[in-house]
């Protein structure tokens, strides 16, 4: 017989083994998008068993890769026509089904466009409050999020039994894909077809750059380059660092860029080596997509930009002189 | 024609720098400058427009909070919302409310409105949560178009442009939809002054949560709220020649 102490601790040891994961992975039908690799360590803070789905009109490649990362203990595949467009219409039955089956106590996604558009979904049909971009995992039900553009951080913690949480990538290492050998196995069928909505085309920017949220490097334009030709000074730069193209809200609004290209409280949320921002003055909006970054450049010609104060090395020039003087000399 | 309901939530001016409080409960609010959520005013731009072009036969502005909500649906009735419904939550109520509950008012009100299109910012300045949309389409069983800087309407429903992380996206839906208002939809208009001595005169609805059965039961709890690290501060170099010796010291190239 346990007695009443002891039977409690045997129940919460029971409780945590218990523990089990569902990461919802991001891939684009050719291969497996890294920001999942970092959503698998938020999978592995949790602890317990971390299993993976793979859904899309092409499974294959993005499955082999994740069933090889370590800790993996299964990867569950639905490859369909149903899901063209990863659309939450029709990921949201299946992950609701997957769920049914599984019972997991965590529901992890990226906090991407893609991750941000499905797990609320999922949530509201759980009757569970989700959790947006956690930064930190404290234990199973208590987690770490920035608030207010990321001027304050919100530890709380979950009162409902399944958690659905998004994560930020750039706040957890990737996880290798190596030293593992997960099962394979198909997910959950069902009539996943929806007739709410039709995905119709995308329209991708195309860039032979590194991609913008695992860049180890970043050159960023603001208001201050004052056209979109200018801009072709930033890119001559980013090519000698082999650094990601980014900008401001003024310069994605001015249409300078494209808007894939934001950093920011509402756009993308980066934490590269090195951030160079230039001709950017640094909106609390801006800093909330940035200042984690591991070494910060401001290159302005106001001396009261705010970007001054977050930076670790601050030039006070004319960009149109100074860029072009740092890519030559580079 | 449909009848568009938009949902606005009053939250710190987006210029404000916060503090947060001293016993780390949450950040100071009293006595700070309050505003529409900046993606709020966007879905109520949206909505009048969709008015004004005969897409829409009346646009209902709602808003779930203290009463000082009511402000911010003054706001939305100056730039052109019909009325305004005002779900009163106070107190300890209201700082642990979570876009589940936002949601669920939105949904059932859109029922008892009869709404075909359910437009909110895609996210809230304050918490950063970017939920509501999502849940409000997942309780109504609606489709939702996220993150929408495009929506036009066709014979058969909607057809919405989406920002994603790789560039933009078409979807069609069909209505009734929920639509999550990103950044470049549109640029609000101002409220005139002719516009807000009118809006006083608008109907605005006070309501409870009880009265729509929604249960405001904390999902959450507040175990802290901190400022951020602080960086270090850097230096300013004097030219182009003293910041590559930087970055090569740092190790950069």
């Amino acid at each position: 017989m346990f007695s009443p102490c002891s039977r409690h601790l045997f129940l919460s040891t029971q409780l945590r083994r218990l523990q089990s994961t569902l990461v919802v992975a991001e891939h684009n039908n050719e291969g497996l998008l890294p920001v999942t690799q970092n959503i698998l360590s938020a999978a592995k803070k949790i602890g317990g068993d971390v299993s993976v789905l793979v859904a899309g009109t092409k499974c294959g490649p993005a499955a082999e890769q994740i069933s090889k990362a370590s800790g993996v203990s299964k990867v569950l595949v639905a490859e369909s026509d149903v899901f063209k467009g990863f659309t939450a219409e029709t990921l949201t039955p299946l992950i609701l089904a997957t769920q049914k089956q599984f019972s997991f106590t965590h529901i992890l996604a990226p906090a991407t466009a893609f991750g941000k558009a499905v797990l609320p979904r999922v949530a509201a049909k759980l009757d569970v409050s989700p959790i947006t971009d956690i930064i930190g995992v404290k234990d199973a039900n208590t987690f770490v999020r920035t608030i207010y553009a990321g001027n304050a951080i919100l530890t709380l913690e979950a009162k409902d039994s399944i958690k659905v949480i998004t994560v930020r990538g750039t706040a957890f290492a990737p996880e290798p894909l190596e030293g593992g050998s997960a099962a394979v196995e198909k997910a959950p069928e069902g009539d996943y077809k929806t007739d709410l909505m039709e995905w119709i085309s995308q329209e991708l920017t195309k860039s032979d750059r590194p991609e913008l949220t695992s860049a180890k490097n970043i050159v960023s334009g603001g208001r201050g380059l004052k056209s979109g030709e200018n801009f072709k000074l930033l890119y001559d730069l980013a090519d000698k660092l082999n650094a990601a193209v980014g900008a401001s809200r003024a310069a994605v609004d001015a249409g300078f860029v494209p808007n894939d290209l934001q950093i920011g409280q509402t756009g993308k949320i980066v934490a590269p080596d090195l951030y160079i921002a230039v001709g950017i003055s640094g909106a609390i909006q801006h800093l909330a997509g940035m200042k984690d970054s591991k070494t910060i450049v401001a290159i302005n010609k106001d001396p009261e930009a705010p970007i001054f104060q977050v930076a670790d090395h601050g030039l006070v020039a004319d960009l149109f002189k100074a860029v072009p003087e740092l890519t030559s000399k580079l | 024609m449909a009848r568009v309901l938009v949902g606005v939530k009053r939250v710190i001016d987006y210029a404000v720098k916060i503090r947060v409080k001293p016993d780390k409960s949450g950040v100071v609010t009293d006595g700070v400058k309050h505003s529409m959520n900046p993606f709020d005013e966007i879905a109520v731009e949206e909505a009048v427009r969709m008015k004004e072009k005969k897409l829409a036969s009346e646009v209902i502005a709602v808003s779930c909070g203290p009463a000082q909500s009511q402000e911010t649906l003054r706001t939305a009735l100056a730039m052109g919302a019909d009325r305004a419904i005002h779900i009163e939550v106070a107190g300890a109520e209201y700082e642990t409310m979570q876009p589940i509950h936002v949601a669920k008012i939105l949904a059932k009100l859109s029922k008892d409105e009869k709404a075909d299109i359910v437009i909110v910012g895609k996210q809230a300045i304050d918490d950063d949560s970017n939920q509501t949309a999502q849940m409000t389409a997942a309780l109504l069983d609606w489709p939702q178009g996220t993150f929408a800087s495009k929506v036009e309407k066709t014979d058969s429903g909607l057809t919405i442009t989406r920002e994603i992380d790789g560039g933009l996206e078409t979807i069609k839906t069909k209505i009734p939809a929920v639509i999550s208002a990103d950044l470049r939809l549109n640029e609000p208009r101002y409220a005139t002054l002719p516009n807000i001595m009118k809006a006083k005169k608008k109907p605005l609805k006070k309501m409870t949560a009880k009265d729509l059965g929604v249960d405001l039961t904390s999902r959450i709890k507040i175990i802290s709220v901190e400022d951020p690290p602080v960086r270090q501060a850097g230096s300013i170099v004097p030219d182009v020649d003293t910041l590559i010796a930087k970055l090569k010291e740092g190790g950069h190239i």
